[in-house]
């Protein structure tokens, strides 16, 4: 038996002990404990160092508010975390834990160093100390203060556990399982409603657990709660422990965490660690009670202080006195409870202090017959103890303002109260609004547009009659059902109090170490100071002094935040407003919103039929959209380079084969078919034959180009439409918005065949030879189909679109063939090719060949901000037509203004290849920083042309022919000469072969 | 995520199946070369980012793949109401009540 355990106390089991480290000693917990109640048993209390002082720290809740006993937990390597909260940490078996920002050790550490320079840490002093030097930023604080501040470690390895996600819709969605919440999900059941009802604790019950001397319906709380919850498995109720709303979001669309392994000894490899649930809810209950205050004093933070209501839980919970010697200073009733029962628990209470000149004679009685000392109308001014509080000092409060003389009174363990604010964390994320309740000192739900109701605590109701009444009322509503009868409810400890900014103090303000905020070590001192240094907003504040902005969210400091920055600055608390809550209401695993959605996973990866083959053969890939694309295929030990050049020099003297299956692809049919060709098309379609096809050109309005393709007319009224790989989805949506948008009167239908048609294109002065044979009932000749025709025909034996096209300069021909029969036709190709020394080419000897051709790749050779003539394409605008997509566009002004970007070719005068991306100037002797004319879009080592081959985008280009332009490096500057983009066969010859 | 009524399949959807188009009630001018760059500029580019009730379209793009219109309060993002492409545009005093 641990020393603080008390025997057959709480809902641990005596029975099972449970064995765990924390900084590599060895303790016996109990099932049912968790890190925090498990160590307070051994008289634990130093568990953390914090954020920027490194002040000794210890649990001040018993919570998921928890700011200061952050742990990390650890169970190999990579199934390590950190900032764990050891309230919320439930211990199993071999459980390793260890303190964090700490060195070298927990109860020795040298940041505190910080601790002493308080004065230089304060409000703003991110943005006064670190002003300037620049220089120093780099090199002295950045690395300083990560060392010396921040929070644990992560793991340096992959997370090797999976995370799963479901989608649930139900009736009634009941988040907090205390009595209100309880009572809300029974009413709501019994009306016939689906019902789910979670709660972030191991187990249901709320402040039930922390409360078992009260008795409902005439039982213990604990039987009580028992048979309530097999009455809810009966109703068929999903009771979720373990699960924190996290989110609240449009529609009672609510996000649920479900931790389903971190409390197990050795769990099954086949559960996911955590489950998001996605939940839509007809209605939502919040049930989620009230958070207690601190209060704010000098040394409110020593090991020992804590919440008086943690206390308790501690104690009826789990069996645990958080001290021997227990003092308390309050203003409101609940505290007087918490010391009650550690009396009657055995612990001494020192002293109960009560900020109030006036308590009800039952807490008086109560206090007596325990034979406790009362200090009503005193405060406490300050504490003692190195990494435990060792005592309290106490001032009376005079009469007419001021302060007594101090006593000092001996405690281990200092229970405070400042009062209880509703939970309004899920609510004011549905943009509720809040109401400030005067009598109370606090902010209340008020409205929302959301199907939620509040009940219980969370709304303002206190003791366990009101929110079990309340808690059934709001079910019974959320089902449109009357409300039953309430059990009746004995022994309710009810009570009220007031609400402070911070206490008063005999002593020097500015130097008291009133904390607001534990985790971001935000105090009382540092909020006056924002608000005298001119922050007049809620907002500027706590962005000035990080108050609220912990990963506790602020669920202790907001309040007090607010009461003592409303204070300074002279106003009302209603007046100064809230920060804005925003999910995830407790810090949440990156891998439970990842769920699914990794490795493989993250996003499709489209890929061609022609796929298994090409990494069958070695292909090297690369993503293009979503699709993986075959990038070079690699013989032997051949490096990119080298397999390029080879299948350069395959493609140009005797016949190469690509994978061309990504092209987008758009079947435009109708009797208006060529009319809206002609409007969303840049060129005149009007007299293109059926078996022609035609470089297509598409423009937004604003005249700029946004994709280009070959077309090929099959018919009077029907075109099949090539778009780029990247941008097939986006022609298609752009063709389907004109159409039903601004031109519905045009008999059109359009329809994706991207995914239809496997594209295999043999290019190469010897294709011919190679596909000659395979074709059947279509003459191929150069006579018979000349460049740029389109036919039905059979391609070994398949059905086929044949066109004759090509994107590399050679004779080309692209066999369209139904997708299933792509990998047939491919490998009889292949076969057919053999003896021609057929060469499967990827993506990055086609964007070579097409470089050397002056090709344009919409996207990289073009911006967003070119327009056909820019590019060198005004051949393309078929400029007799009334109209097209972005005919206008091209007479703004800006787009006929000289000097524009244009798209020219480039040749190093040394013969170094340029990087793409690079910026050309015109002048490398002018004065930094230079005026940059232009960039380098394409850069290719080139066989065909004995040189590197660019395409840049330069100012007036197609004005500066032949001139010399400069290309600065970090370690050289390259001059470079203007020329045409066609570098290889500018005439076109050996297209017509 | 929002709920999307498509007033083509008159369901009720998830977001995921829809794509937000911008602001509705922007017709492309008929004679585009007859107008000037002024107006050339306004139906290109200016919007009227409003706070409150927008009429914006979207399109239920994994669904029927049809362009329809919608009014949504920007503070609150409510929908308001769905109608079909081509539609007039909604009164807003019927649409938001007492607090149009
Ligand atoms: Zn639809």
């Amino acid at each position: 038996m641990s020393r603080f355990r008390v025997p057959g106390m709480g809902r641990v089991d005596h029975e099972a002990p449970v064995k765990f480290r924390f900084d590599g000693v060895h303790y016996a917990g109990l099932a049912g404990d968790t890190v925090a109640s498990a160590l307070l048993s051994h008289g634990v209390h130093l568990m953390g160092r914090s954020f920027k002082y490194h002040r000794p720290r210890g649990p001040v809740s018993a919570g998921s508010d928890e700011p200061n006993a952050l742990i990390g937990t650890r169970r190999s390597r990579a199934r390590a975390e950190p900032n764990t909260r050891a309230t919320m940490q439930e211990i199993y078996s071999g459980l390793r834990t260890v303190s964090q920002n700490k060195y070298p050790s927990l109860k020795f550490d040298v940041g505190a160093v910080n601790d002493a320079a308080y004065m230089l840490f304060s409000a703003g002093f991110y943005y006064k100390t670190f002003m300037w030097p620049r220089s120093f930023w780099d090199r002295v604080y950045e690395p300083v203060i990560r060392a010396a501040a921040g929070l644990g470690v992560a793991p340096d390895r992959e997370d090797p556990d999976h995370y799963a996600g479901r989608y649930l819709h139900t009736d009634v969605l009941v988040v907090g399982a205390g009595p209100a919440g309880l009572a809300a999900a029974r009413a709501a059941a019994e009306a016939g409603q689906r019902v789910v009802l979670v709660d972030e604790q191991a187990e249901a019950g709320g402040s039930l657990l922390s409360e078992p001397s009260v008795r409902i319906g005439g039982k213990p709380a604990w039987d009580w709660l028992a048979a309530e919850l097999a009455a809810l498995e009966r109703l068929g109720v999903r009771v979720l422990p373990r699960t924190t709303a996290i989110g609240y979001y449009h529609q009672n669309f609510v996000a649920l965490c479900q931790r389903l392994t971190d409390h197990l000894a050795d769990p099954d490899p086949a559960l996911p660690r955590e489950r998001m649930w996605r939940v839509r809810a007809g209605q939502v209950v919040l049930a989620q009670g009230a958070l207690e205050k601190p209060l704010v004093f000098d040394g409110n933070d020593r090991p020992g202080v804590m919440l008086a209501g943690a206390a308790q839980t501690y104690l009826n919970r789990f069996g645990v006195r958080v001290g021997d010697r227990v003092a308390v200073v309050t203003v409101h009733d609940s505290a007087w409870f918490a010391a009650f029962d550690l009396a009657d628990a055995g612990s001494k209470v020192a002293a109960i202090v009560d900020l109030r000149p006036e308590v009800s004679e039952n807490l008086r009685d109560g206090a007596k017959a325990r034979g406790i000392t009362v200090l009503t109308g005193h405060t406490v001014t300050g504490t003692s103890g190195r990494l435990r509080v060792t005592s309290v000092r106490v001032n009376r409060l005079k009469d007419g303002g001021g302060l007594g003389a101090p006593r000092q009174i001996d405690c281990d363990a200092l229970l405070m109260c400042g009062g209880w604010t509703p939970s309004l964390h899920l609510f004011s994320h549905t943009k509720g609004s809040l109401r400030w309740d005067a009598d109370g000192r606090t902010f209340l739900p008020d409205r929302t547009l959301e199907d939620c109701r509040i009940a219980g605590a969370g709304r303002g109701l206190w003791g366990i009659a009101d929110a079990l009444a309340d808690g059934a009322a709001m079910g019974a509503a959320a089902a449109q059902a009357q409300p039953g009868t309430v059990p009746a409810v004995e022994n309710d400890r009810t009570g009220g109090g007031i609400a402070m900014a911070e206490l008063p103090t005999d002593r020097n303000a500015s130097r008291a170490r009133a904390f607001v905020d534990y985790q971001n070590d935000v105090t009382a001192k540092d909020l006056r100071l924002a608000v005298k240094e001119g922050m007049r907003s809620i907002e500027h504040v706590k962005r000035y002094t990080t108050n609220g902005m912990a990963t506790d969210q602020g669920k202790m400091s907001n309040i007090n935040g607010l009461m003592i920055a409303a204070d300074a600055l002279g106003k009302a608390p209603p007046q100064v407003g809230l920060t804005t809550f925003r999910p995830p209401y407790t810090p949440t695993t990156f891998g439970v919103f990842a769920g699914y959605h990794r490795g493989g996973h993250f996003e499709v990866t489209r890929k061609t039929p022609i796929d298994g083959w090409a990494e069958a053969q070695g292909a090297v890939f690369e993503p293009v959209g979503h699709w993986r694309r075959a990038r070079y295929f690699p013989r032997g030990r051949e490096g990119m380079d080298a397999a390029v050049a080879r299948e350069c020099a395959a493609v140009r003297n005797g016949v190469g084969l690509f994978d061309a299956s990504t092209l987008g692809k758009i079947e435009v049919a109708g009797p208006d078919a060529v009319e809206f060709m002609n409007r969303v098309y840049t060129n005149p379609w009007t007299k293109l034959q059926p078996g022609r096809c035609r470089y297509g050109l598409l423009l937004g309005d604003d005249g700029f180009i946004r994709d280009d393709g070959v077309i090929g007319r099959l018919a009077d009224d029907r075109f099949h439409v090539t778009t780029t790989t990247g941008g097939a989805a986006r022609v298609l949506n752009m063709m389907e918005d004109y159409l039903q948008t601004e031109w519905p009167d045009l008999d059109v239908w359009l329809t994706s065949t991207t995914e239809h048609w496997a594209v295999l294109a043999l290019n190469g002065p010897m294709t011919r030879d190679v596909l000659a044979p395979l074709v059947g009932g279509l003459d191929i000749s150069a006579g018979a189909f000349p460049h740029m025709s389109v036919a039905a025909c059979t391609v070994a034996g398949v059905p086929a679109r044949l066109f004759r096209v090509s994107f590399t300069g050679e004779v080309g021909f692209e066999i369209n063939v139904p997708a299933r029969h792509g990998l047939a036709v491919w490998e009889t190709l292949m076969d057919a090719g053999a003896d021609h020394g057929i060469t499967p080419y990827g993506t990055e000897t086609m964007h070579v060949l097409r470089a050397e051709k002056g090709y344009i790749i919409v996207g990289q050779d073009t911006d967003g901000t070119v327009t056909p003539h820019d590019a060198g394409l005004g051949w393309a605008i078929g400029k007799a037509k009334p109209d097209f997509i972005g005919k206008r566009g091209l007479e703004r002004p800006d787009l006929v203004a000289p000097g524009r970007k244009q798209l020219v070719g480039l040749l190093t005068e040394d013969r170094s290849r340029l990087e793409e991306g690079a910026q050309i100037v015109l002048d490398p002797k002018q004065p930094k920083p230079m005026k940059m004319v232009g960039h380098v879009t394409s850069s290719y080592a080139s066989a065909a042309v004995g040189r590197p081959i660019a395409m840049a985008l330069v100012e007036g280009g197609h004005d500066r022919m032949g001139e010399t332009v400069y290309v600065p490096m970090p370690d050289r500057v390259i001059a470079a000469k203007i020329t045409d983009t066609q570098f290889h066969d500018p005439a076109g010859d050996r297209l017509k072969l | 995520m929002l709920l999307i009524h498509c007033p083509c399949c008159d369901e009720t959807l998830p977001e995921m199946e829809f794509a937000y188009a911008g602001e509705a009630h922007v017709a492309r001018p008929a004679d585009p070369s007859a107008v000037s760059d002024a107006e050339w500029e306004a139906f290109l580019f200016i919007r009227t980012n409003v706070k409150g009730p927008h009429f914006e379209r979207w399109r239920h793009i994994h669904g029927c793949g049809r362009f329809f219109n919608a009014v949504r309060d920007t503070v609150s993002d409510r929908f308001l109401t769905t109608y079909p492409a081509g539609a007039p545009r909604p009164d807003l005093t019927t649409l938001m009540g007492d607090d149009a």
